[in-house]
């Protein structure tokens, strides 16, 4: 193989620049160690990414990312519990999924309400998500969005087009897994006392 | 007793470098008009979550004209608790927090440290715009309880929201509804904290011996009646989507609260009072604030004084240094000259700032 010329470089460090959480200065790095370990690194990553390009692609159910039309978790019968999670977007799929304590279905909205934004429910996937309710005999619903303003925003306004039609939960607030309540803010404080549980 | 013990500012504002050590104790500042000591106040009000007592951006912060990036260090200790507290900011981003040596939102100084100021320009509080005395309510507040501040920005962000869909006209009015259940959320702890920060205030005039005028305070509306609970909001809320479509914006909700004092031994409003008057119940309202915050958290917050003894006679200066030094507050205060802190005697510590060819010089005494 030729030696990459100085551009080829520099293209390569300003496309992953332009990766979340990576600045000019870790792109060059990762690209410097990147070509250190060409053979057992950076090629088998350029295969990877060229399989993922031509591959990729959202689950037309849910939303999820996978490399087939209908997603792994979709096609999976084992999985049509009754129970579907609706996540913000696919990070907060794969999350839950790592923790690996939910065996139903999950539905991707795309991002939250925000007229700021320019997003409102048509940009993100409710009218399927009222589909899928009826499709697939849902019997409940599980919001699993943030706590942030427009997650919140969200919710509630998924909560009111579909109340009527089963049921509704969200995830519980409170003290983290570890957590030391001397650590934790006022407001987790608060919302872990009122999810209080009876011993 | 909170404080700072160790500050460092970095091409912030007239400052290139300076670094100052400090105890416990009252902090003088005093130096010629223009030096630099309300920018040194200024950066400690930056301990607390906001922009600090000038409402300024980070980008005005920078020393100009290199306006390159600022930064400020220091070490906040509480008793047994000491953190480490830098602010950095860069190419004029607001600043980045970080306690210990880790990043945290701003809203975190709120948990380690209080801070309340009394500047020149709130002399006119009284009877200027409602902002004013809401922003002073609001940092009264904050100080009883720190999530105060998130349960703002988070009021204020779904307000925002519900204001771009009363500029769009947009008509689903399940989103409103769902904007409006955040607003409703958010701002009834906004009031709750309020009213529950004017009661301790309240409680605490009453049991004080201070030279300084009791003022009575009350939450009110520039508005129609704000409702307090959150059902109460969300319904006002609803009924004011026609209303607030033709003004383009939400009429209704805390954001229109307004802060109503009355000089209470007169029982004259505040905003009749003389300059005078008006600055004394300030000045009262701000050592009530920090009694109770003592009696309260056992540690009174940092108080930053710009230019306040200059505006009160031999005797009523002497009595604000008396009963600073009883709650034993970390009370940054300016003036121009030396003798105007002769009175604190051995019980403050002094700074002098100069300045030299367009930089302050800090010096401690
Ligand atoms: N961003 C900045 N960069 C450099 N100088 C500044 C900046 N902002 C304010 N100043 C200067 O700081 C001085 C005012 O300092 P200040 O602390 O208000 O003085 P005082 O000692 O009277 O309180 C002014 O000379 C002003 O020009
Ligand atoms: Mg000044
Ligand atoms: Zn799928």
């Amino acid at each position: 193989m030729s030696r990459p010329n100085r551009s080829e470089i520099d293209t390569l460090i300003d496309l992953l620049a332009r990766l979340p959480g990576l600045g000019p200065r870790s792109a060059r790095r990762a690209v410097l160690f990147l070509i250190r370990k060409r053979g057992i690194l950076l090629q088998p990553l350029a295969e990877a990414m060229q399989a993922v390009a031509q591959n990729a692609r959202e689950c037309l159910n849910c939303g999820n990312v996978g490399t087939t039309e209908i997603c792994e978790i979709c096609s999976d019968d084992t999985r049509a519990n009754g129970l579907l999670c609706v996540v913000e977007d696919v990070a907060d799929l794969w999350a839950m999924e790592r923790a690996g304590a939910f065996r139903g279905r999950y539905h991707v909205l795309g991002g939250t309400l925000s007229a700021l934004d320019g997003v409102g429910p048509d940009e993100l996937r409710i009218p399927q998500l009222k589909d899928r309710i009826a499709g697939e005999e849902i019997t409940e619903v599980i919001l699993a969005l943030n706590q942030t303003v427009d997650g919140q925003t969200t919710a509630h306004y998924i909560a009111d087009q579909i109340e009527d039609r089963v049921a509704l939960s969200s995830l519980a607030q409170g003290v983290p897994i570890g957590g030391e309540l001397d650590y934790l803010d006022d407001g987790t404080i608060g919302a872990a006392l009122n999810a209080r549980k009876r011993l | 007793m909170l404080h700072l013990e160790h500050l460092t500012l970095s091409h912030f504002r007239s400052h290139r470098r300076a670094e100052v050590h400090v105890d416990a104790r009252p902090v003088a500042i005093y130096g010629p008009n223009g030096a630099g000591k309300t920018n040194l106040i200024e950066a400690v009000s930056l301990f607390s979550p906001g922009r600090g007592l000038r409402r300024a951006s980070a980008q005005e912060m920078a020393r100009r004209p290199e306006s390159l990036g600022w930064k400020i260090t220091g070490m906040l200790r509480a008793g047994g608790d000491a953190h480490e507290v830098a602010f950095t900011s860069e190419g004029g981003a607001s600043r980045n927090v970080t306690i210990d040596g880790k990043p945290a939102p701003q809203t975190a100084l709120g948990r380690i440290s209080r801070v309340l100021w009394l500047i020149p320009s709130m002399d006119r509080l009284w009877i200027e715009a409602p902002e004013g005395r809401r922003r002073f309510l609001d940092r009264m507040t904050l100080s009883f309880f720190p999530d105060h501040a998130q349960a703002t920005l988070d009021y204020e962000k779904a307000m925002r929201e519900r204001n771009r869909l009363l500029k769009d006209e947009v008509r689903d009015a399940g989103w409103y509804a769902a904007v409006e259940a955040q607003m409703a959320r958010t701002g009834a702890v906004l009031t709750a904290n309020r009213q529950s920060a004017l009661a301790r205030i309240a409680a605490a005039q009453a049991g004080a011996e201070t030279a300084f005028p009791a003022a009575d305070l009350e939450l009110t509306s520039t508005e129609a009646d704000i409702p307090e609970d959150e059902a109460g909001l969300r319904a006002a809320l609803a009924e004011s989507r026609f209303r607030d479509i033709a003004a383009g914006r939400t009429l209704v909700g805390p954001h229109r609260a307004d802060l109503y004092g009355v000089f209470a031994a007169k029982g004259i409003p505040a905003s009749d009072c003389s300059t005078g008057e008006q600055k004394a119940l300030l000045i009262s309202l701000i050592l009530a604030n920090a009694r109770a915050l003592a009696a309260d958290t056992g540690a009174p917050p940092l108080l930053l004084l710009d230019e306040v003894a200059a505006h009160l006679d031999a005797g009523r200066r002497a009595a604000l240094y008396a009963e600073i030094g009883a709650l034993g507050a970390q009370a940054w205060m300016t003036g121009t000259g030396p003798e105007l802190f002769e009175e604190l005697g051995e019980g403050a510590q002094r700074l002098e700032v100069t300045e030299d060819a367009g930089l302050s010089v800090v010096r401690a005494l």
